[in-house]
């Protein structure tokens, strides 16, 4: 199933009024989101791609020797187990070679305080924690997450991303991620295929996706770009971090990173706004020159608009009259207000 | 006070052993039920239900004919061993676990449906085979299931009657159990014996029962 540094997902699936048709490679490298709406077919095609599924002429490898690690959207931890025991049980079953360290993966997940206590006795996100756990420790070539943070309300959601960040960057093992969010998707994952009623739409690397005519406007209102900054420097006067990019920087509230530090920037479509002229005066700290890459034409009222700065590509939802009356056409050269960012460190 | 203590304890050791034989027996019948579609499952169904329905004297006559030494179990047996399976305490057993069978197979059943394949799927992902995550998985958390098949199982059996006398007939230690025993001092009008004897079994069956309606309890929490 995994060659070289891709793994190849290929599925066909029928079943009645659905039909799964899939065909990618997708990087052994860091996290893979699959993201759709809902019945696209994405929980069929991870329990394809798990052995728990059997698609027409596929392998008829049995889901344990295929030794891929599954964290469903239920933690389905083993109620007669210790949380300790249900952490060791796939290690125990596939130790031979030799696997991650215990006390790392615990720390990782910060499981210490819970490993005499029993799965009834943890919140919804502790138990998806220690179900993330058990799917690491049974040394998965890689592993399958099924909207994990589904099940969770917001808060707990909030208390397990920052595992989630930390696993992204210090896990060895590729991740593919199922979710139909786009705020998650953007905030964790490297690779992006966009799926929809069983077929690909979309894929690619996050950033290129996100921009992409195909997929440009995924998420709904939450639409948006991603990209690569740095941290520069913090001004603790008005307590703002200023991020440069390859087209320019940007001043955020708060302190983000230490000075240096990688960061993924993301901007939704509906906090940027363009002008002919340089605005004076505006309360909005972050007005960069673009210039139009793309502008589709749209039968709704709005619409989405591909920018290029420095390199890297932005989207800003406006209105159809505004095209039309600020004459907007691709090539232009525009001025970019950005009301609000949201940053995370990437290392 | 062996016309007292022989009976009660043959009874026990029939129960005892039928409710061992019937663990191992309905599990794989219960768990075929639970997770199956196929179109047979509907004969075994009504198949391992019959004792519930049938007189025990239909299903002790037809028990007869066949571990009779003209039976084809019987026979079979006679031949192998060279004494006869009918008024031996191992007929009993026999006849004691057809008897018994749906009140082990239906609560191992019912705890395998509510179990889900879920469990099972994560235990697989992680590396069980099937038989393994059979066992370290779905055993486990049956296990409610498992203390109401034990028990339901041993109580039916230590109050079975028409099946013994039709089979077992009434041999002191090796098949008079409690139930003929009670019979058999009504019927000489023994009043004094019938009601120690009656007593005794109404004490173990409420233990019994009682025993697991409390642990039950304090499992569901």
């Amino acid at each position: 199933m995994s060659s070289g540094d891709t793994i190849k997902l290929r599925y066909k699936l029928q079943r009645e009024s659905f039909v799964l048709d899939v065909d990618i490679e997708v990087p052994t490298q860091g996290i893979t989101a699959v993201f759709g709406p809902s019945g696209a077919g994405k929980t069929t095609l991870l329990r394809c791609v798990a052995g728990l599924e059997k698609p027409a002429g596929g392998t008829s490898r049995s889901v344990q020797e295929r030794n891929i690690g599954y964290v469903f959207q239920e933690p389905r931890l083993f109620d007669h187990l210790s949380v300790r025991a249900n952490i060791e049980y796939g290690q125990k079953r596939r130790s031979h070679n030799g696997g991650p360290d215990f006390d790392h993966v615990i720390e990782l997940l910060g499981l210490q305080d819970f490993l005499s206590r029993s799965p009834s006795e943890l919140s919804g996100g502790e138990a998806q924690r220690v179900a993330i756990a058990r799917a690491l420790m049974s040394s998965p070539k890689f592993v399958l997450m099924d909207e994990p943070l589904a099940s969770l309300d917001q808060a707990r959601r909030d208390e397990i991303l920052p595992f989630l960040d930390r696993l992204h960057v210090e896990s060895q093992v590729p991740i593919i991620y199922v979710s139909h969010n786009i705020d998650e998707v953007c905030r964790l994952c490297d690779y992006l295929v966009v799926i929809d009623a069983g077929r690909v739409v979309a894929e690619g690397e996050l950033q290129d996706v996100l921009v992409s005519t195909t997929a440009a406007g995924l998420g709904g209102d939450q639409a948006g770009s991603v990209i690569q900054g740095r941290t520069d420097s913090y001004d603790a006067k008005d307590d703002l971090t200023r991020l440069t990019f390859s087209g320019g920087s940007f001043w955020v509230p708060g302190k983000a990173g230490a000075s240096g530090a990688p960061l993924r920037i993301r901007i939704r479509a509906n906090d940027v706004s363009l002008c002919r002229v340089k605005p004076e005066q505006s309360t909005i700290l972050n007005i960069i020159p673009a210039v139009i890459d793309m502008l589709p034409s749209a039968d709704s009222a709005s619409v989405l608009v591909r920018l290029l700065i420095g390199s890297e590509r932005i989207v800003a939802r406006v209105t159809q009259r505004s095209v039309r009356e600020l004459d907007l056409k691709p090539g232009d050269e525009v001025f970019a207000q950005i009301k609000s960012v949201t940053v995370r460190a990437t290392s | 006070m062996d016309l007292l203590w022989q009976p009660l304890l043959l009874s026990i050791q029939l129960a005892g052993v039928t409710t061992i034989v019937l663990v191992v027996v309905a599990t794989p019948i219960a768990w075929w039920l639970s997770q199956s579609d196929s179109s047979w499952k509907p004969l075994v169904q009504t198949t391992v239900a019959l004792p519930i329905v049938l007189p025990p004297t239909v299903l002790g006559f037809y028990l007869l004919i066949v571990l009779g030494p003209a039976g084809a179990l019987g026979g079979w047996w006679v031949e192998i061993t060279g004494s006869a399976l009918t008024f031996s305490f191992t007929g009993l057993v026999i006849a004691s676990c057809i008897y018994s069978l749906p009140f082990a197979v239906q609560p191992l059943t019912a705890a395998f449906e509510s179990l889900g394949k879920q469990k099972l799927e994560a235990a697989w992902t992680l590396g069980a085979s099937r038989m393994d995550a059979f066992f370290s998985v779905a055993v486990p958390l049956s296990i409610r299931g498992y203390l109401g098949a034990v028990v339901l199982s041993f109580a039916h059996t230590l109050g079975e009657f028409g099946v013994v006398l039709m089979v077992g007939g009434n041999i002191p230690g090796e098949t008079r159990v409690v139930s003929i025993a009670i019979y058999d001092q009504v019927e000489s009008l023994n009043y004094g014996a019938a009601h120690q004897l009656s007593a005794l079994l109404l004490v173990v069956a409420f233990i019994a029962l009682f025993a697991m309606f409390f642990v039950n309890r304090r499992w569901q929490r």
